[in-house]
């Protein structure tokens, strides 16, 4: 926590008059390094860990084998899931979760989900019986701001390292082994979150920023430029105008995110 | 016959054998067992003729009675305050050490003097046994900070922000036109222009970062004269 926010607020905001952040860097830009590691848990069928400054987390895909649900039988499915470690930050305590992660998750869940990502289709085993069940699960290991577009971006990362677990005969999985076969991934969507403090737009928050921000917006987009999920969070309100041009900055700086993936 | 195992300003860890012999003393972070002295934390080795020392890299501030801190205010009880100089025991500040002359506290409201979130100066008065500790407000320019914010820094570098007798703080108020009042607790408030206080946070950065290493005043300087408007 800073003490004195007020102050801390005047001149967060005096420096961004001449296009500076207290970190240094332009309004607009994202903090280095951004580092994406993959492979890093053994037992999952995919994992990757995101480094964007000082902020990291780390995502892992678990699939299992389950029922589809009733009104799409030939569909697998996806469950975003998201845990902030008591460690990561004073601010997080153990326990159950809490507002914030249930929103982190329903981010990540929307960016991957309406852009149609995974082409569920193909995650079908047998029509109405057996679909294949994708866990997306997320660990904040260090908080120092802007969590949900390195979650995202981790989420994205994990999804490319899958590999389909071997599948017996009996229809139970074998976890030991992997296939070769990567998950059906069709679109590589990726959030960028802006945040508001007073009439000023920063990209990449970090964690003394998002304390004294106004609202935050996270745009996911996929590799054609279309919006694919909204968030909008914080309590002041933006205007048409802020919103259409945090939609073109998004965009362009989720190409540039997207670069990452490689 | 005594010596010294380690050189000065080396690196330490915690239960390494730092010296053997009866003619030094251990001071802050050592301590003797039979003929030896050994480190008690990760720090680097100060020795002052015999007396050894081992200054920290990290930590929290452990309060020390004469101390000059800044601290804010966090609660306000009946007889006083509760400030928070970043140390890890409860801190009180009481009416009597921080009012000059008589007040009814059943009939007086003790925001009138400090509200939470006000930024004082104080100095630590008493540190018991228990950890209880009491600030005292009575000294000479100990005072209320208007306006302002505070920044941090790790308490063990605060020797090194100051400079021998003020240098390096004078220096770098010169440069960047803002007020700066170090308290030995490692908060440090400033107030002043934008830019200048973005250059406070960059120098304190630096020596943050590089207190263990000498040279540290030219370096500072330097990257002030670099970026700095000075003050003419």
């Amino acid at each position: 926590m800073i003490v004195g926010e007020t102050d801390f607020k005047k001149y967060v905001l005096g420096l961004s008059e001449k296009g500076k952040r207290i970190d240094g860097r332009g309004l607009l830009d994202y903090r280095q390094p951004i580092k994406i590691e993959y492979g890093i848990s053994k037992n999952a069928e995919g994992s990757a860990a995101v480094t964007i400054g000082k902020t990291r987390v780390i995502c892992g895909i678990k699939m299992e084998v389950g029922e589809p649900y009733p009104d799409r039988p030939d569909e697998g499915t996806m469950i975003v899931s998201a845990e902030f470690a008591a460690l990561a930050s004073p601010e997080f305590e153990p326990g159950a979760p809490g507002e914030k992660s249930i929103e982190l998750a329903r981010i990540v869940d929307r960016g991957i989900r309406e852009s149609g990502a995974i082409d569920v289709k193909k995650l079908c085993i047998k029509e109405g019986e057996k679909v294949w069940l994708v866990f997306i699960d997320i660990y904040v290991q260090n908080h120092d701001g802007n969590l949900i577009d390195a979650a995202a971006l981790a989420a994205m990362a994990a999804l490319l390292n899958a590999k389909f677990p071997k599948l017996n005969d009996d229809g139970t999985v074998n976890y030991k082994e992997h296939t070769d076969t990567p998950l059906p991934i069709v679109k590589k969507p990726i959030a960028c979150t802006i945040t508001k403090i007073g009439d000023k737009l920063f990209v990449d928050a970090n964690a003394d920023e998002e304390n004294v921000s106004d609202a935050r917006i996270t745009i996911t987009s996929d590799e054609n430029g279309v919006i694919n999920a909204i968030q909008k969070g914080g309590e002041e309100g933006m205007t048409v105008d802020e919103i259409e041009k945090c939609a073109e900055i998004a965009v362009e700086k989720a190409q540039e995110l997207r670069k990452y993936l490689g | 016959m005594s010596e010294l195992l380690v050189n000065e300003k080396e690196i330490v860890i915690p239960g390494e054998e730092v010296a053997r012999g009866m003619d030094f003393l251990p001071s802050i972070g050592t301590f003797r067992e039979g003929e030896s002295i050994y480190a008690k934390n990760l720090g680097l080795l100060e020795v002052r003729k015999h007396v050894i020392k081992v200054i920290p890299l990290s930590g929290y501030y452990m309060p020390k009675r004469g101390d000059t801190v800044i601290g804010v205010v966090t609660n306000i009880g009946f007889s006083g305050w509760t400030i928070d100089i970043g140390a890890p025991y409860d801190v009180n500040l009481p009416v009597g050490e921080a009012v000059r002359g008589r007040l009814e506290l059943l009939r007086t409201d003790l925001s009138r003097y400090f509200d939470i979130g006000d930024i004082i100066v104080a100095d630590i008065y008493n540190v018991t046994k228990s950890k209880i500790i009491q600030l005292s407000m009575r000294e000479h320019g100990l005072r209320k900070l208007k306006g302002g914010r505070i920044i941090k820094i790790t308490p063990s570098k605060v020797p090194r922000l100051i400079g021998k007798s003020g240098s390096m703080v004078t220096m770098i108020k010169k440069y960047t036109n803002c007020e700066i009042n170090v308290g030995q607790n490692g908060y440090i408030w400033i107030n002043g222009p934008i830019e200048g206080q973005y250059l406070v946070e960059k120098a304190v950065d630096l020596i943050e970062k590089e207190a263990h290493l000498s040279g540290l005043t030219d370096k500072i300087k330097e990257m002030l004269e670099k970026e700095g408007v000075k003050n003419e």
